[in-house]
């Protein structure tokens, strides 16, 4: 029997430096955010798997914050290339110039004291 | 053959009330006020009321504390809480009870004193991270919806070369629009270049591609169409209504450029038997701007992708080739918090011919949308006159 339920795997994972997402056994497609049951197909027989951590900005924006609420946020949605897609943020690189179609790599940092996943541009 | 629901209903009462700013009132005290306001537009009384439809922003067992100060103790209550499309949501679950026989008089009705009251949007964005925890969404943005729809409008303009300026089209034909409503909220002048010189709240959005943050409360009574023809005021009859719902977090629409009005207006249009074309007046949950354009073309007024260059050159403002939003929308007229129960009563007055300079001549069937969350529910209702029966 698991200790955790899928959410808590992830953030466990997530905690320990790697980027975890699901794949249904049943249909064979890739599962994002971690559930009990496959969205696509309903099957409850999810693996967890090791994506490359390579995706692609779907859509980005910029959310202009007072300098005493954080300042400016970089938001983007990243298509992962498994297929999933995640809300995250781009960071090394001015916020500003963040462009739909530009490719991005995850890496795991650190937010209030919890993981957070964050993605870097990378080349071609 | 008709669907067995068409028709079968009719609104005969609207009522607003705490437009703008409310101070020194509460909510449940403004929507009492629009309350008594529907009932007495209907020619009935609150005690006449035996259903009640009503949601909150911020309390979970709203209808309970509505039923309670209204002093009403309905048959039939219905308080799902989809955002901002409730009140147009409501509908279909009043209709079956209506036509059930369960109740005779449906109270749709809601409050908020969000510009006033010491629960601010701020303070509910907060509450919301706690009540409402959405791990994968919010490390990184606020609970606050305008990075949702700036997602969705940056997307539709990369994919379909929706221009900044085709967007401040839509914020300016709303203020047309409120220019001829006395009850509108902001009706100073406003151009394009003002629209896109103003503060930038998400890219590619700027303050005036926002809807107002005001106080107010609205309501309106749903009745069997047999019952309205001895009211008050001629009965705007329910044609058809349909909601769709496909996410929750913004992260999870598959295509931010179609939303699932896309299915909640083909369903509402097959219960009324129309298409887009025979609408007469639109009333849309603009939201944001893109918000507009989306659901033209999701409900079918043009095909998917042409939205901006469908409201260019005033296109959906006063003299235009299709009026939307005339009372000024979310954007210019009212918002307080959710905006669905006003494009209601918006498209009712529109259908009784009451719209004053406003007013669409010969008005006889509006399509409205609502929208809650951040494009997440849609619900779509299709309103009549009696001729169209
Ligand atoms: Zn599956």
């Amino acid at each position: 029997m698991q200790t955790a339920g899928p959410q808590k795997q992830y953030f466990d994972a997530l905690a320990a430096g790697a980027l975890k997402i699901q794949r249904c056994e049943a249909c064979s497609r890739h599962v994002f955010y971690p559930r009990v049951q496959c969205p696509h197909c309903g099957a409850d027989r999810l693996a967890w798997v090791q994506p490359t951590g390579l995706g692609t900005v779907y859509s980005t924006t910029v959310f202009r914050r007072k300098p005493a609420d954080g300042g400016d946020q970089q938001i983007a949605l990243i298509d992962l290339d498994e297929g999933v897609r995640m809300m995250s943020r781009v960071e090394n690189v001015d916020p500003a110039a963040v462009r739909i179609g530009m490719r991005v790599k995850a890496r795991v940092a650190q937010q209030d004291g919890a993981p957070v996943l964050v993605f870097d541009p990378v080349e071609g | 053959m008709a669907h067995p629901l068409r028709g079968k209903t009719a609104i005969v009462g609207v009522g607003h009330a705490g437009f703008g700013d409310a101070s020194g009132f509460t909510e449940m005290e403004i929507l009492t006020q629009a309350a008594l306001a529907a009932c007495a537009d209907a020619g009935i009384s609150l005690r006449d009321i035996d259903g009640l439809a009503t949601c909150s922003v911020t309390s979970g067992m709203w209808a309970m504390n509505a039923a309670e100060s209204l002093g009403i103790r309905p048959k039939f209550i219905d308080s799902t809480m989809i955002g901002g499309s409730s009140f147009v949501e409501h509908l279909l679950p009043a209709m079956l009870a209506l036509d059930a026989g369960i109740c005779n008089a449906v109270l749709v009705c809601y409050g908020s004193t969000q510009r006033s009251g010491t629960v601010n949007r701020a303070a509910i964005a907060s509450a919301r991270r706690l009540l409402d925890a959405q791990p994968y969404e919010h490390p990184y943005g606020p609970a606050a919806p305008a990075p949702s729809y700036a997602l969705a409008a940056a997307r539709h303009m990369h994919q379909y070369g929706t221009t900044r300026e085709q967007l401040a089209e839509v914020a300016v034909a709303a203020r047309k629009w409120a220019q001829l409503n006395p009850e509108a909220q902001m009706r100073d002048p406003l151009t394009i270049e003002d629209v896109i010189g103003a503060r930038m709240v998400a890219d590619p959005l700027t303050v005036r591609d926002c809807c107002l943050v005001t106080d107010g409360a609205g309501a309106f009574v749903l009745t069997r169409a047999d019952r309205a023809r001895d009211l008050a005021k001629p009965p705007v009859h329910v044609l058809g209504n349909a909601t769709a719902v496909w996410h929750r977090q913004i992260s999870s629409l598959p295509d931010l450029t179609v939303t699932a009005a896309s299915e909640s207006g083909a369903r509402a249009f097959e219960m009324a038997g129309i298409t887009a074309k025979d609408a007469d007046v639109v009333e849309l949950y603009d939201a944001f701007t893109i918000n507009t354009i989306l659901f033209l073309e999701d409900l079918g007024f043009c095909p998917k992708g042409e939205g901006g260059r469908f409201v260019a050159d005033g296109a959906i403002a006063p003299g235009g080739r299709l009026p939307v939003n005339t009372n000024g929308g979310g954007l210019s007229c009212v918002h307080p918090g959710m905006y669905g129960i006003f494009i209601m009563i918006e498209a009712v007055r529109q259908l009784r011919g009451e719209c004053g300079e406003r007013q669409v001549n010969g008005a006889r069937i509006a399509v409205v949308n609502g929208n809650g969350g951040v494009l997440s529910s849609q619900s779509t209702a299709v309103l009549g006159t009696a001729d169209t029966l």
